[in-house]
Protein backbone atom coordinates (compact mmCIF):
# COMPACT_ATOMS: atom_id res chain seq x y z
CA UNK A 1 0.00 0.00 0.00
CA UNK A 2 1.18 3.39 -1.04
CA UNK A 3 -0.46 4.56 2.13
CA UNK A 4 1.71 2.27 4.09
CA UNK A 5 4.72 4.15 2.96
CA UNK A 6 3.46 7.31 3.19
CA UNK A 7 2.14 7.21 7.21
CA UNK A 8 4.17 5.69 10.00
CA UNK A 9 2.50 3.74 12.02
CA UNK A 10 1.46 4.28 15.99
CA UNK A 11 -0.33 0.71 16.07
CA UNK A 12 -0.54 -2.66 14.21
CA UNK A 13 -2.49 -5.35 15.28
CA UNK A 14 -1.34 -8.50 16.21
CA UNK A 15 2.19 -6.88 16.23
CA UNK A 16 4.42 -4.25 17.80
CA UNK A 17 5.51 -1.56 16.21
CA UNK A 18 9.20 0.50 16.22
CA UNK A 19 8.87 3.78 16.80
CA UNK A 20 9.00 6.51 14.30
CA UNK A 21 12.84 7.32 13.40
CA UNK A 22 14.37 9.80 15.58
CA UNK A 23 14.18 13.75 14.26
CA UNK A 24 10.90 12.97 12.52
CA UNK A 25 8.07 15.37 13.30
CA UNK A 26 5.01 13.74 14.99
CA UNK A 27 2.54 13.45 12.76
CA UNK A 28 -0.65 15.92 13.88
CA UNK A 29 -3.64 14.29 14.72
CA UNK A 30 -6.54 14.58 12.17
CA UNK A 31 -10.06 14.41 12.64
CA UNK A 32 -13.71 14.37 10.78
CA UNK A 33 -16.06 16.40 12.32
CA UNK A 34 -19.80 15.43 11.66
CA UNK A 35 -22.42 18.44 12.43
CA UNK A 36 -25.13 17.03 12.66
CA UNK A 37 -27.03 20.28 13.00
CA UNK A 38 -26.08 21.00 9.56
CA UNK A 39 -27.21 17.76 8.09
CA UNK A 40 -29.70 17.50 5.52
CA UNK A 41 -29.84 13.87 4.81
CA UNK A 42 -28.92 14.23 1.26
CA UNK A 43 -26.57 11.19 0.75
CA UNK A 44 -23.67 12.95 -0.96
CA UNK A 45 -21.75 11.50 1.28
CA UNK A 46 -22.62 8.19 0.79
CA UNK A 47 -22.31 9.04 -3.25
CA UNK A 48 -19.12 10.40 -2.86
CA UNK A 49 -17.85 7.62 -0.94
CA UNK A 50 -19.00 4.85 -3.06
CA UNK A 51 -17.34 6.71 -6.03
CA UNK A 52 -14.15 7.37 -4.20
CA UNK A 53 -13.42 4.17 -3.10
CA UNK A 54 -14.70 2.49 -6.31
CA UNK A 55 -17.17 0.52 -4.81
CA UNK A 56 -20.44 -1.45 -5.85
CA UNK A 57 -23.48 -1.39 -3.81
CA UNK A 58 -25.93 -3.73 -5.28
CA UNK A 59 -29.58 -2.18 -5.36
CA UNK A 60 -31.73 -3.35 -2.96
CA UNK A 61 -34.97 -2.54 -1.15
CA UNK A 62 -36.15 0.34 0.39
CA UNK A 63 -37.81 -0.23 4.45
CA UNK A 64 -40.29 2.34 3.90
CA UNK A 65 -38.06 5.03 5.68
CA UNK A 66 -34.92 6.74 4.14
CA UNK A 67 -32.28 4.42 5.16
CA UNK A 68 -31.23 3.34 2.04
CA UNK A 69 -28.76 1.12 2.26
CA UNK A 70 -30.78 0.21 5.75
CA UNK A 71 -27.31 -0.72 7.23
CA UNK A 72 -23.56 -0.41 6.78
CA UNK A 73 -22.31 -3.03 4.56
CA UNK A 74 -19.07 -4.14 2.91
CA UNK A 75 -19.67 -1.39 -0.05
CA UNK A 76 -21.27 1.09 1.94
CA UNK A 77 -18.43 2.02 4.22
CA UNK A 78 -21.24 5.44 5.37
CA UNK A 79 -24.80 5.43 6.13
CA UNK A 80 -27.16 7.92 6.78
CA UNK A 81 -28.92 6.92 9.96
CA UNK A 82 -32.67 8.95 9.71
CA UNK A 83 -34.57 8.93 13.16
CA UNK A 84 -37.39 11.34 13.84
CA UNK A 85 -37.40 12.79 17.36
CA UNK A 86 -40.74 13.48 19.01
CA UNK A 87 -40.87 15.77 22.27
CA UNK A 88 -43.47 17.80 23.67
CA UNK A 89 -45.18 19.31 20.31
CA UNK A 90 -42.17 19.37 18.29
CA UNK A 91 -40.58 16.87 15.67
CA UNK A 92 -36.63 16.93 15.13
CA UNK A 93 -35.65 15.14 12.26
CA UNK A 94 -32.32 13.99 13.62
CA UNK A 95 -29.61 12.39 10.71
CA UNK A 96 -26.43 10.97 11.63
CA UNK A 97 -23.87 9.56 9.05
CA UNK A 98 -22.73 6.67 10.31
CA UNK A 99 -19.24 4.74 10.14
CA UNK A 100 -15.80 4.03 11.61
CA UNK A 101 -15.28 6.55 14.44
CA UNK A 102 -11.88 6.12 14.34
CA UNK A 103 -10.96 5.27 17.64
CA UNK A 104 -8.02 6.25 19.15
CA UNK A 105 -7.56 3.29 21.59
CA UNK A 106 -9.51 1.01 18.79
CA UNK A 107 -11.08 -2.18 19.54
CA UNK A 108 -10.96 -3.80 16.29
CA UNK A 109 -6.84 -3.46 16.29
CA UNK A 110 -6.69 -4.71 19.94
CA UNK A 111 -9.45 -8.17 18.79
CA UNK A 112 -7.35 -8.59 15.66
CA UNK A 113 -5.41 -11.87 15.86
CA UNK A 114 -3.83 -11.43 12.45
CA UNK A 115 -0.18 -9.28 12.41
CA UNK A 116 -0.93 -6.06 10.07
CA UNK A 117 -4.36 -6.33 9.14
CA UNK A 118 -5.33 -3.20 11.71
CA UNK A 119 -2.95 -0.26 11.17
CA UNK A 120 -3.57 2.99 13.00
CA UNK A 121 -1.34 5.52 11.46
CA UNK A 122 0.13 8.52 13.91
CA UNK A 123 -2.11 10.87 12.31
CA UNK A 124 -4.90 8.82 14.45
CA UNK A 125 -6.86 7.09 11.16
CA UNK A 126 -7.50 3.33 11.95
CA UNK A 127 -7.08 1.39 8.46
CA UNK A 128 -7.85 -2.13 7.53
CA UNK A 129 -4.86 -4.10 5.19
CA UNK A 130 -7.12 -6.27 3.05
CA UNK A 131 -3.91 -8.33 2.01
CA UNK A 132 -3.36 -9.40 5.95
CA UNK A 133 -7.11 -10.03 6.70
CA UNK A 134 -7.87 -13.52 7.32
CA UNK A 135 -11.60 -12.94 7.59
CA UNK A 136 -12.24 -13.59 10.84
CA UNK A 137 -14.65 -11.42 12.61
CA UNK A 138 -12.61 -10.61 15.45
CA UNK A 139 -12.75 -6.92 14.70
CA UNK A 140 -16.38 -7.17 14.73
CA UNK A 141 -16.29 -7.97 18.61
CA UNK A 142 -13.83 -5.46 19.45
CA UNK A 143 -15.26 -2.52 17.61
CA UNK A 144 -17.90 -0.92 20.42
CA UNK A 145 -19.91 0.70 17.43
CA UNK A 146 -20.92 -2.36 15.49
CA UNK A 147 -19.12 -0.97 12.17
CA UNK A 148 -16.66 -3.80 10.42
CA UNK A 149 -18.73 -5.77 8.19
CA UNK A 150 -17.17 -8.94 6.66
CA UNK A 151 -17.54 -10.38 2.84
CA UNK A 152 -19.19 -13.07 1.89
CA UNK A 153 -16.98 -12.97 -1.66
CA UNK A 154 -14.02 -12.27 -0.59
CA UNK A 155 -14.07 -12.98 3.23
CA UNK A 156 -11.99 -9.71 4.55
CA UNK A 157 -13.35 -7.16 6.95
CA UNK A 158 -13.81 -3.65 5.31
CA UNK A 159 -15.04 -0.38 6.71
CA UNK A 160 -14.56 3.54 6.34
CA UNK A 161 -10.73 4.44 5.55
CA UNK A 162 -11.34 7.94 6.24
CA UNK A 163 -9.92 8.46 3.17
CA UNK A 164 -6.58 7.77 4.05
CA UNK A 165 -5.47 7.12 0.24
CA UNK A 166 -6.52 11.23 0.15
CA UNK A 167 -5.34 12.46 3.36
CA UNK A 168 -1.90 11.33 2.85
CA UNK A 169 -1.56 13.44 -0.15
CA UNK A 170 -3.35 16.14 1.73
CA UNK A 171 -6.76 15.97 0.72
CA UNK A 172 -9.89 15.58 2.94
CA UNK A 173 -11.65 12.57 2.56
CA UNK A 174 -14.53 12.45 -0.16
CA UNK A 175 -17.67 12.84 2.21
CA UNK A 176 -16.31 16.00 3.55
CA UNK A 177 -15.38 17.32 0.08
CA UNK A 178 -18.96 16.39 -1.41
CA UNK A 179 -21.13 17.81 1.58
CA UNK A 180 -23.01 20.66 0.43
CA UNK A 181 -23.67 22.05 3.16
CA UNK A 182 -20.41 22.20 5.18
CA UNK A 183 -21.67 19.73 7.35
CA UNK A 184 -18.44 17.32 7.44
CA UNK A 185 -14.93 19.27 8.28
CA UNK A 186 -12.06 17.86 8.61
CA UNK A 187 -8.73 18.83 9.76
CA UNK A 188 -6.36 18.93 12.78
CA UNK A 189 -8.23 17.21 15.56
CA UNK A 190 -6.96 20.45 17.59
CA UNK A 191 -8.89 22.91 15.24
CA UNK A 192 -11.88 20.31 14.57
CA UNK A 193 -12.52 20.92 18.21
CA UNK A 194 -12.08 24.30 18.27
CA UNK A 195 -14.42 24.94 15.47
CA UNK A 196 -17.44 22.21 17.24
CA UNK A 197 -17.10 24.53 20.07
CA UNK A 198 -18.04 27.76 17.81
CA UNK A 199 -20.84 25.51 16.56
CA UNK A 200 -22.10 24.41 20.48
CA UNK A 201 -22.04 27.61 21.25
CA UNK A 202 -24.30 29.16 18.30
CA UNK A 203 -26.55 25.76 19.26
CA UNK A 204 -26.83 27.11 22.48
CA UNK A 205 -27.62 30.64 21.65
CA UNK A 206 -30.79 29.09 19.29
CA UNK A 207 -32.12 26.99 22.02
CA UNK A 208 -30.35 23.65 22.08
CA UNK A 209 -28.85 23.51 25.47
CA UNK A 210 -28.01 20.29 25.67
CA UNK A 211 -25.48 21.23 22.23
CA UNK A 212 -22.45 19.40 22.30
CA UNK A 213 -19.38 17.38 21.14
CA UNK A 214 -19.47 13.38 20.79
CA UNK A 215 -15.60 13.00 21.52
CA UNK A 216 -16.38 9.87 23.91
CA UNK A 217 -12.94 9.73 26.32
CA UNK A 218 -14.14 5.60 26.87
CA UNK A 219 -12.08 5.49 23.62
CA UNK A 220 -10.16 7.60 24.77
CA UNK A 221 -11.61 10.22 21.76
CA UNK A 222 -12.42 9.56 18.48
CA UNK A 223 -10.87 10.87 15.13
CA UNK A 224 -14.52 11.27 13.76
CA UNK A 225 -16.61 13.48 15.94
CA UNK A 226 -20.36 14.40 15.93
CA UNK A 227 -21.75 18.02 16.90
CA UNK A 228 -24.76 16.91 18.57
CA UNK A 229 -28.08 18.99 19.14
CA UNK A 230 -28.62 16.38 22.35
CA UNK A 231 -25.51 15.86 23.37
CA UNK A 232 -26.70 14.37 26.64
CA UNK A 233 -29.02 11.26 24.90
CA UNK A 234 -26.42 10.30 22.34
CA UNK A 235 -28.22 7.11 21.89
CA UNK A 236 -30.98 9.04 20.34
CA UNK A 237 -29.44 9.20 17.05
CA UNK A 238 -30.30 6.39 15.97
CA UNK A 239 -28.07 4.11 18.78
CA UNK A 240 -25.47 6.27 18.93
CA UNK A 241 -23.79 4.33 22.25
CA UNK A 242 -23.84 7.20 25.20
CA UNK A 243 -20.21 5.52 26.41
CA UNK A 244 -19.03 3.60 24.07
CA UNK A 245 -15.74 1.25 25.66
CA UNK A 246 -13.77 -2.04 24.81
CA UNK A 247 -16.04 -4.32 25.77
CA UNK A 248 -14.41 -6.02 29.27
CA UNK A 249 -14.74 -9.47 28.01
CA UNK A 250 -12.73 -8.35 25.03
CA UNK A 251 -10.24 -7.18 27.59
CA UNK A 252 -9.76 -10.34 29.14
CA UNK A 253 -9.91 -12.45 25.84
CA UNK A 254 -7.24 -10.52 24.46
CA UNK A 255 -5.48 -9.09 27.77
CA UNK A 256 -4.91 -11.30 30.95
CA UNK A 257 -6.18 -14.33 29.03
CA UNK A 258 -3.08 -14.70 26.54
CA UNK A 259 -0.23 -14.98 29.04
CA UNK A 260 -1.89 -16.76 31.41
CA UNK A 261 -2.64 -19.36 29.21
CA UNK A 262 0.71 -19.81 27.33
CA UNK A 263 2.18 -19.82 30.67
CA UNK A 264 -0.80 -22.96 31.85
CA UNK A 265 0.54 -24.70 29.15
CA UNK A 266 4.26 -23.95 29.91
CA UNK A 267 3.76 -25.00 33.61
CA UNK A 268 1.97 -28.49 32.45
CA UNK A 269 4.59 -29.21 30.27
CA UNK A 270 7.30 -28.14 32.71
CA UNK A 271 5.50 -30.19 35.56
CA UNK A 272 5.61 -33.33 33.32
CA UNK A 273 9.21 -33.23 32.66
CA UNK A 274 9.96 -32.49 36.42
CA UNK A 275 7.71 -35.57 37.14
CA UNK A 276 9.70 -37.74 34.49
CA UNK A 277 13.07 -36.98 35.58
CA UNK A 278 12.44 -36.82 39.50
CA UNK A 279 10.40 -40.26 39.66
CA UNK A 280 11.54 -42.10 36.36
CA UNK A 281 8.75 -44.49 34.51
CA UNK A 282 6.34 -46.60 35.93
CA UNK A 283 7.27 -49.88 34.59
CA UNK A 284 6.02 -52.86 34.96
CA UNK A 285 7.76 -55.49 37.07
CA UNK A 286 8.80 -58.72 36.15
CA UNK A 287 7.02 -59.52 39.63
CA UNK A 288 3.76 -58.00 37.76
CA UNK A 289 4.12 -60.41 35.03
CA UNK A 290 4.24 -63.92 37.30
CA UNK A 291 1.18 -62.18 39.01
CA UNK A 292 -0.38 -62.19 35.71
CA UNK A 293 0.39 -65.25 34.78
CA UNK A 294 -0.66 -66.92 37.66
CA UNK A 295 -4.03 -65.47 37.43
CA UNK A 296 -4.47 -65.93 33.33
CA UNK A 297 -2.29 -69.10 32.69
CA UNK A 298 1.04 -68.68 30.50
CA UNK A 299 1.47 -67.69 27.26
CA UNK A 300 3.55 -70.63 26.97
CA UNK A 301 1.90 -73.28 28.98
CA UNK B 1 12.80 -66.58 32.02
CA UNK B 2 9.12 -66.88 33.55
CA UNK B 3 6.27 -67.00 32.09
CA UNK B 4 4.23 -64.39 30.63
CA UNK B 5 0.62 -63.30 30.71
CA UNK B 6 -1.16 -63.53 26.78
CA UNK B 7 -1.40 -60.02 25.94
CA UNK B 8 -4.81 -58.65 26.76
CA UNK B 9 -6.81 -56.95 24.28
CA UNK B 10 -8.19 -53.64 25.28
CA UNK B 11 -9.41 -52.02 22.11
CA UNK B 12 -10.86 -52.97 18.95
CA UNK B 13 -9.86 -51.62 15.69
CA UNK B 14 -12.91 -49.64 15.12
CA UNK B 15 -12.56 -48.04 18.75
CA UNK B 16 -8.69 -47.28 18.11
CA UNK B 17 -9.59 -45.83 14.77
CA UNK B 18 -11.95 -43.52 16.48
CA UNK B 19 -9.41 -42.33 18.76
CA UNK B 20 -6.75 -41.80 16.06
CA UNK B 21 -9.01 -39.50 14.11
CA UNK B 22 -10.15 -37.58 17.16
CA UNK B 23 -6.27 -37.31 18.07
CA UNK B 24 -4.99 -36.25 14.96
CA UNK B 25 -8.10 -34.08 14.84
CA UNK B 26 -8.08 -32.60 18.38
CA UNK B 27 -4.01 -31.55 17.47
CA UNK B 28 -4.72 -29.75 14.61
CA UNK B 29 -6.89 -27.96 15.96
CA UNK B 30 -4.77 -26.97 19.23
CA UNK B 31 -2.06 -25.70 16.53
CA UNK B 32 -5.10 -23.84 14.23
CA UNK B 33 -6.60 -22.43 17.66
CA UNK B 34 -3.14 -21.17 18.99
CA UNK B 35 -1.99 -19.20 15.59
CA UNK B 36 -5.36 -17.37 15.86
CA UNK B 37 -5.14 -16.94 19.79
CA UNK B 38 -1.62 -15.87 20.51
CA UNK B 39 -0.07 -13.26 17.81
CA UNK B 40 3.41 -14.88 19.14
CA UNK B 41 1.92 -18.31 17.56
CA UNK B 42 0.44 -16.92 14.38
CA UNK B 43 3.29 -18.35 12.14
CA UNK B 44 1.52 -21.71 13.03
CA UNK B 45 -0.36 -20.14 10.27
CA UNK B 46 2.09 -21.66 7.83
CA UNK B 47 1.35 -25.06 8.61
CA UNK B 48 -2.17 -24.98 7.45
CA UNK B 49 -1.75 -22.75 4.41
CA UNK B 50 -1.81 -19.12 5.45
CA UNK B 51 -3.91 -17.00 7.94
CA UNK B 52 -7.24 -17.32 5.61
CA UNK B 53 -6.74 -20.65 5.17
CA UNK B 54 -6.43 -21.81 8.93
CA UNK B 55 -9.37 -19.45 9.62
CA UNK B 56 -11.56 -21.21 7.13
CA UNK B 57 -10.30 -24.88 8.23
CA UNK B 58 -10.54 -24.72 11.54
CA UNK B 59 -14.43 -24.84 12.11
CA UNK B 60 -14.43 -28.12 9.92
CA UNK B 61 -11.52 -29.84 11.52
CA UNK B 62 -14.11 -28.80 15.09
CA UNK B 63 -17.12 -30.39 12.95
CA UNK B 64 -14.64 -33.88 12.90
CA UNK B 65 -13.55 -33.67 16.09
CA UNK B 66 -17.18 -33.12 17.87
CA UNK B 67 -18.24 -36.12 15.26
CA UNK B 68 -15.12 -38.61 16.42
CA UNK B 69 -15.73 -37.64 19.89
CA UNK B 70 -19.33 -38.92 19.91
CA UNK B 71 -17.89 -42.02 18.49
CA UNK B 72 -15.92 -42.36 21.64
CA UNK B 73 -18.22 -40.73 24.24
CA UNK B 74 -20.99 -43.57 23.11
CA UNK B 75 -18.04 -46.18 23.19
CA UNK B 76 -16.80 -45.62 26.79
CA UNK B 77 -19.47 -43.29 28.82
CA UNK B 78 -20.37 -46.42 30.88
CA UNK B 79 -17.29 -47.73 31.36
CA UNK B 80 -16.24 -43.99 33.24
CA UNK B 81 -19.38 -43.55 35.76
CA UNK B 82 -17.81 -42.90 38.86
CA UNK B 83 -17.82 -45.23 41.81
CA UNK B 84 -17.03 -45.31 45.38
CA UNK B 85 -13.24 -46.38 44.54
CA UNK B 86 -12.61 -43.71 42.26
CA UNK B 87 -12.83 -41.34 45.15
CA UNK B 88 -10.57 -43.35 46.70
CA UNK B 89 -7.99 -43.61 44.33
CA UNK B 90 -8.32 -39.84 43.81
CA UNK B 91 -7.87 -39.02 47.60
CA UNK B 92 -4.55 -41.00 46.92
CA UNK B 93 -3.78 -39.05 44.28
CA UNK B 94 -0.24 -38.28 45.72
CA UNK B 95 0.59 -41.81 46.35
CA UNK B 96 -0.60 -42.62 42.56
CA UNK B 97 1.59 -40.28 40.99
CA UNK B 98 4.56 -41.72 43.19
CA UNK B 99 4.25 -45.02 41.53
CA UNK B 100 2.54 -46.23 44.91
CA UNK B 101 -0.81 -47.45 44.36
CA UNK B 102 -0.55 -51.19 45.77
CA UNK B 103 -2.98 -50.51 48.20
CA UNK B 104 -5.85 -48.74 46.67
CA UNK B 105 -8.93 -49.98 45.58
CA UNK B 106 -8.32 -52.42 42.20
CA UNK B 107 -8.89 -50.38 39.14
CA UNK B 108 -11.33 -51.48 36.62
CA UNK B 109 -10.65 -50.78 32.66
CA UNK B 110 -10.90 -46.87 33.60
CA UNK B 111 -8.96 -44.93 37.17
CA UNK B 112 -10.09 -41.69 38.22
CA UNK B 113 -7.99 -39.77 36.59
CA UNK B 114 -8.86 -41.49 33.21
CA UNK B 115 -12.75 -40.70 33.70
CA UNK B 116 -11.96 -37.31 34.63
CA UNK B 117 -9.67 -36.71 31.45
CA UNK B 118 -13.54 -38.70 29.63
CA UNK B 119 -15.57 -36.38 31.39
CA UNK B 120 -13.66 -33.18 31.48
CA UNK B 121 -12.78 -33.61 27.46
CA UNK B 122 -16.58 -34.40 26.88
CA UNK B 123 -17.68 -31.15 28.90
CA UNK B 124 -15.19 -29.13 27.34
CA UNK B 125 -16.22 -30.25 23.51
CA UNK B 126 -19.60 -29.49 23.99
CA UNK B 127 -19.23 -25.58 24.96
CA UNK B 128 -15.76 -25.69 22.57
CA UNK B 129 -18.92 -26.86 19.91
CA UNK B 130 -21.69 -24.68 21.06
CA UNK B 131 -18.95 -21.54 20.95
CA UNK B 132 -17.76 -22.50 17.89
CA UNK B 133 -21.21 -22.28 16.58
CA UNK B 134 -21.61 -18.75 17.48
CA UNK B 135 -18.01 -17.65 16.08
CA UNK B 136 -18.38 -19.79 12.76
CA UNK B 137 -18.87 -16.56 11.23
CA UNK B 138 -19.10 -17.69 7.78
CA UNK B 139 -22.52 -19.38 7.77
CA UNK B 140 -23.66 -18.44 11.39
CA UNK B 141 -22.89 -14.92 12.06
CA UNK B 142 -26.49 -13.49 11.62
CA UNK B 143 -27.82 -16.30 14.38
CA UNK B 144 -26.28 -14.16 17.55
CA UNK B 145 -25.69 -10.69 18.72
CA UNK B 146 -22.30 -9.29 18.76
CA UNK B 147 -21.79 -9.57 22.91
CA UNK B 148 -23.29 -13.25 22.27
CA UNK B 149 -20.21 -13.16 20.10
CA UNK B 150 -18.15 -11.53 22.64
CA UNK B 151 -19.15 -14.36 25.27
CA UNK B 152 -18.15 -16.77 22.81
CA UNK B 153 -14.51 -15.80 22.18
CA UNK B 154 -14.14 -15.85 25.74
CA UNK B 155 -15.56 -19.54 26.54
CA UNK B 156 -14.08 -21.00 23.63
CA UNK B 157 -10.28 -19.89 24.37
CA UNK B 158 -10.90 -20.55 27.94
CA UNK B 159 -12.55 -24.27 27.13
CA UNK B 160 -9.63 -24.49 24.80
CA UNK B 161 -6.77 -24.17 26.86
CA UNK B 162 -8.61 -26.48 29.27
CA UNK B 163 -8.71 -28.98 26.79
CA UNK B 164 -4.90 -28.42 26.05
CA UNK B 165 -3.88 -29.09 29.66
CA UNK B 166 -6.23 -32.24 29.87
CA UNK B 167 -4.61 -33.47 26.89
CA UNK B 168 -0.93 -32.72 27.98
CA UNK B 169 -2.13 -35.16 31.36
CA UNK B 170 -3.15 -37.92 29.08
CA UNK B 171 -0.34 -37.83 26.58
CA UNK B 172 2.11 -37.73 29.48
CA UNK B 173 0.34 -40.48 31.44
CA UNK B 174 0.52 -42.51 28.20
CA UNK B 175 3.98 -41.51 28.47
CA UNK B 176 5.26 -41.83 32.25
CA UNK B 177 3.15 -44.85 32.03
CA UNK B 178 5.37 -47.50 30.23
CA UNK B 179 2.85 -49.87 28.08
CA UNK B 180 0.50 -47.87 28.15
CA UNK B 181 1.02 -47.04 24.31
CA UNK B 182 0.29 -50.15 22.76
CA UNK B 183 -3.17 -50.33 23.73
CA UNK B 184 -3.45 -46.82 20.97
CA UNK B 185 -1.30 -48.58 18.64
CA UNK B 186 -2.44 -52.57 18.41
CA UNK B 187 -5.43 -52.76 20.94
CA UNK B 188 -3.32 -54.82 22.96
CA UNK B 189 -1.30 -54.69 26.46
CA UNK B 190 0.83 -56.81 28.57
CA UNK B 191 -0.60 -58.61 31.03
CA UNK B 192 1.46 -57.21 33.73
CA UNK B 193 0.29 -54.23 32.63
CA UNK B 194 -3.03 -55.09 33.27
CA UNK B 195 -2.61 -56.59 36.33
CA UNK B 196 -0.82 -53.82 37.73
CA UNK B 197 -2.57 -50.88 36.71
CA UNK B 198 -6.42 -52.26 35.85
CA UNK B 199 -6.74 -55.79 37.60
CA UNK B 200 -10.43 -55.20 38.27
CA UNK B 201 -10.78 -55.13 34.26
CA UNK B 202 -7.78 -57.84 34.31
CA UNK B 203 -10.01 -60.37 36.45
CA UNK B 204 -12.92 -59.61 34.52
CA UNK B 205 -11.09 -60.12 31.28
CA UNK B 206 -9.56 -63.60 32.59
CA UNK B 207 -13.05 -64.68 33.82
CA UNK B 208 -14.52 -64.36 30.01
CA UNK B 209 -12.14 -66.60 28.47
Amino acid sequence: MSVMQALDLRRRSASSVPPPAAGKPAAVPVAKLIDVSKCIGCKACQTACLEWNQLDQPIGFTDGTYNNPTDLTTASWTVMRYTEYEHGDDLEWLIRKDGCMHCDDPGCLKACPAPGAIVQYTNGIVDFISDNCIGCGYCVKGCPFNIPRISQVTSKAYKCTLCSDRVVVGQAPACAKACPTQAIYFGTKEDMIAHAGKRITDLKSRGYQNAGLYNPPGVNGTHVMYVLQHADKPSLYAGLPDNPHISPLVGIWKGVMKPLSLAAIAFAGAFGLMHYVTRGPNRVTEHDEEKAAELAGSDKA
Amino acid sequence: MSAHAKPVSRYTTAARINHWITAVSLILLALSGMALFHPSLYFLTYLFGGGQITRAIHPWIGVVLAVSFLGLFLRFFTLNLWNRDDTVWMKNLGAVINDKEEGLPEVGKYNAGQKLVFWGQSILILLLLGSGFVLWDTYFASYTTIDQKRLSAVIHALCAIGAILIWIVHVYAAIWVKGTLSAMTRGSVSGGWAWKHHRKWFRQEVGKS
